[in-house]
């Protein structure tokens, strides 16, 4: 069965990955695997390693130790990589050429490509067809490039950075993209800033720091490391009286509301019940995956 | 069909093989796209094909065309330099500088990423630069009429074959400093070398003697010689020797650059 098959393997992998470049530690002995029909969200802060950890897949740099497969395979070899599409951050493609030639020009690299008619309208760009590259806004430009990625029906979609500088319009259309390809089974490595968008789409989330893995899951998991919850509420009480109790982490005001971090809400919502008859609005929310992140990497730090 | 969305295949399959036909198709594809993005760009494709001819015309014809009517030889020599001039310019910027400009800005590496045939890019730039070294040496032949050269048929074919087989060399020495250079430093690196070759080896006019005895370094020299022996004037040394040394020229330049363009990218 094919399935089976499939489950048996990694689409990719770093194991031991370690890379420097002069006295910069890039990555120190990181493993990453790339799942079947998954979604894998790589976050970290700048330098934290995400593209050298993606260049090291797409075999543009070689490790210094451990080892980068791509498709059971050294990344080098071409076989394996005419199953991937590639987004990159920073590229400059030839100003000169229209859209429509852009993609044929990448789908001449496939055995068995999608006509740039197909991706056009998959990713609606078909109105960008005969302008060239040159001339389209920084949107433009990288729904042009994820057209360009996905023309080669890849089986492993490497995205970075893929919606900066998109308009909400054309991310959600990309989002809406990204989770049929997923749903045909087409994997996805995906580096964001956003952490909405690792939020809303990612099956599976490896935070990175320092070029090393610090925490790995689902949003539930990662989210579920950081403790801290937030309480917000409306009321009399004096911040500095508050941010006084045990178990209170901060306290900070926003407009007429509290908001109160703390690990132990329970005992918190309890003590600031009794001390304000008048309180309203009171709400308890667990951290999202912006707080958790941002914990996460400071602890590394 | 329909029901599917890109039909992308999920899962590991074995590996997909490529026909040759579709390998070849690729690389006429990149050859393709780049010629046409060379002929899009007004401020690369007008210069390089017009300026050869232009200054034929200029200095063969209007300026010196008194002068060498009666000497076939001296026209001869005119518009060989000017043609062998022609023929550096496809190689050495469209080639040279274009390639460190797209190292720089992520080109190379999407495509190194990408499952590109791995020659793809480089012989696309170097077909790239034959057609215009045709497209060139057509508008030089065009003009042999009114420039008081005699050439017979076979002997026009003949320097054009290999004036235009001579844009090679240059297209290595383009892919070299290419390789090496950044995109805001290959074009200043280009241009001077450019008009070293241009002045230094004889191409126009002759030289004293100190910088005669070194012209054998400029591979413009060389050309030159080989392009007056196929027009049946009488040349310095042996043809084969110049083919020789330009041939060895380009096969050590092209080794070098693509060791370290594969190492480095």
């Amino acid at each position: 069965m094919k399935n089976q098959d499939a489950n048996n393997h990694l689409l990719a992998e770093l194991s031991g990955a370690s890379k420097r470049f002069g006295k910069i530690v890039a990555l120190d002995s990181l493993d990453l695997e790339v799942r079947p029909g998954e979604l894998l969200a790589v976050l970290g802060q700048n330098g934290a390693g995400k593209t050298t950890a993606i260049s090291l897949l797409l075999g543009l740099e070689q490790p210094d130790s451990g080892t980068a497969r791509l498709f059971g395979q050294s990344p080098h070899l071409i076989e394996g990589r005419r199953h991937i599409g590639v987004m990159m951050q920073e590229v400059f493609l030839a100003a000169e050429l229209h859209v429509r030639e852009q993609i044929d020009l990448v789908a001449s690299y496939y055995p068995n490509p999608l006509s740039p008619e197909h991706v056009m309208q998959s990713t609606h760009t078909e109105s960008l067809a005969d302008r060239p590259y040159g001339k389209l806004s920084g949107g433009q430009k990288r729904q042009a490039q994820f057209a360009m990625a996905i023309c080669g029906r890849p089986k492993l979609l490497f995205l970075d950075e893929p919606t900066v500088g998109l308009d909400v319009q054309s991310r959600e259309v990309m989002w809406v993209t990204l989770r049929r390809l997923v749903h045909e089974g087409c994997s996805i490595v995906l580096t964001t800033h956003y952490l909405e968008e690792a939020e809303a789409l990612a099956d599976r989330v490896v935070v990175l720091a320092k070029g090393r893995a610090i925490a790995s899951g689902t949003v539930e998991q990662i989210r579920a490391l950081v403790v801290r919850k937030r309480v917000t509420c409306v009321t009399s009480l004096d911040l500095g009286q508050i941010a006084a109790w045990p178990d209170v982490e901060s306290v900070t005001r926003e407009q007429q509301r509290l908001l109160i971090a703390t690990s132990n809400p329970e005992v918190v919502v309890r003590r600031l019940l009794a001390a304000d008859a008048n309180l309203c609005e009171l709400e308890i929310r667990r951290a999202g995956l912006a707080e958790a992140f941002t914990e996460l990497t400071q602890e590394a730090a | 069909m329909s029901s599917t969305y890109l039909e992308v295949g999920g899962g590991f399959s074995p590996s997909p093989a490529m026909s040759r036909l579709q390998i070849l198709r690729a690389y006429l594809t990149e050859a393709k796209y780049e010629s046409i993005r060379m002929l899009r760009m007004p401020s690369f494709g007008i210069p390089l094909l017009a300026l050869p001819v232009m200054l034929f015309l200029l200095f063969g014809v209007l300026i010196f065309g008194k002068n060498v009517q009666g000497d076939p030889d001296a026209a001869k020599w005119l518009f060989t330099a000017f043609a062998v001039m022609g023929m550096m310019g496809p190689g050495m910027f469209g080639f040279g500088v274009s390639l460190a400009i797209e190292r720089e800005q992520g080109l190379l590496k999407l495509k190194r990423a990408l499952p590109m045939p791995p020659a793809a890019y480089l012989v696309a730039k170097m077909f790239m630069a034959l057609a215009f070294g045709a497209m060139i040496m057509a508008t030089m032949v065009a003009a042999l009429p009114v420039g008081h050269v005699s050439l017979r048929a076979g002997q026009v074919f003949g320097v054009a074959a290999i004036n235009i087989l001579g844009t090679l060399p240059f297209c290595a020495i383009g892919l070299f400093i290419g390789t090496l250079a950044t995109g805001r430093s290959a074009p200043a690196f280009v241009n001077i070398l450019y008009q070293m070759m241009l002045h230094l080896s004889g191409l126009f006019y002759p030289l004293p003697k100190v910088l005669r005895a070194i012209r054998p370094i400029w591979p413009t020299y060389h050309l030159q010689q080989l392009v007056l022996w196929a027009g049946g004037t009488p040349t310095d040394g042996r043809p084969i020797v110049h083919a020789a040394v330009l041939a060895g020229l380009t096969v050590v330049l092209v080794a070098l650059s693509v060791r370290r363009l594969v190492r480095i990218g």
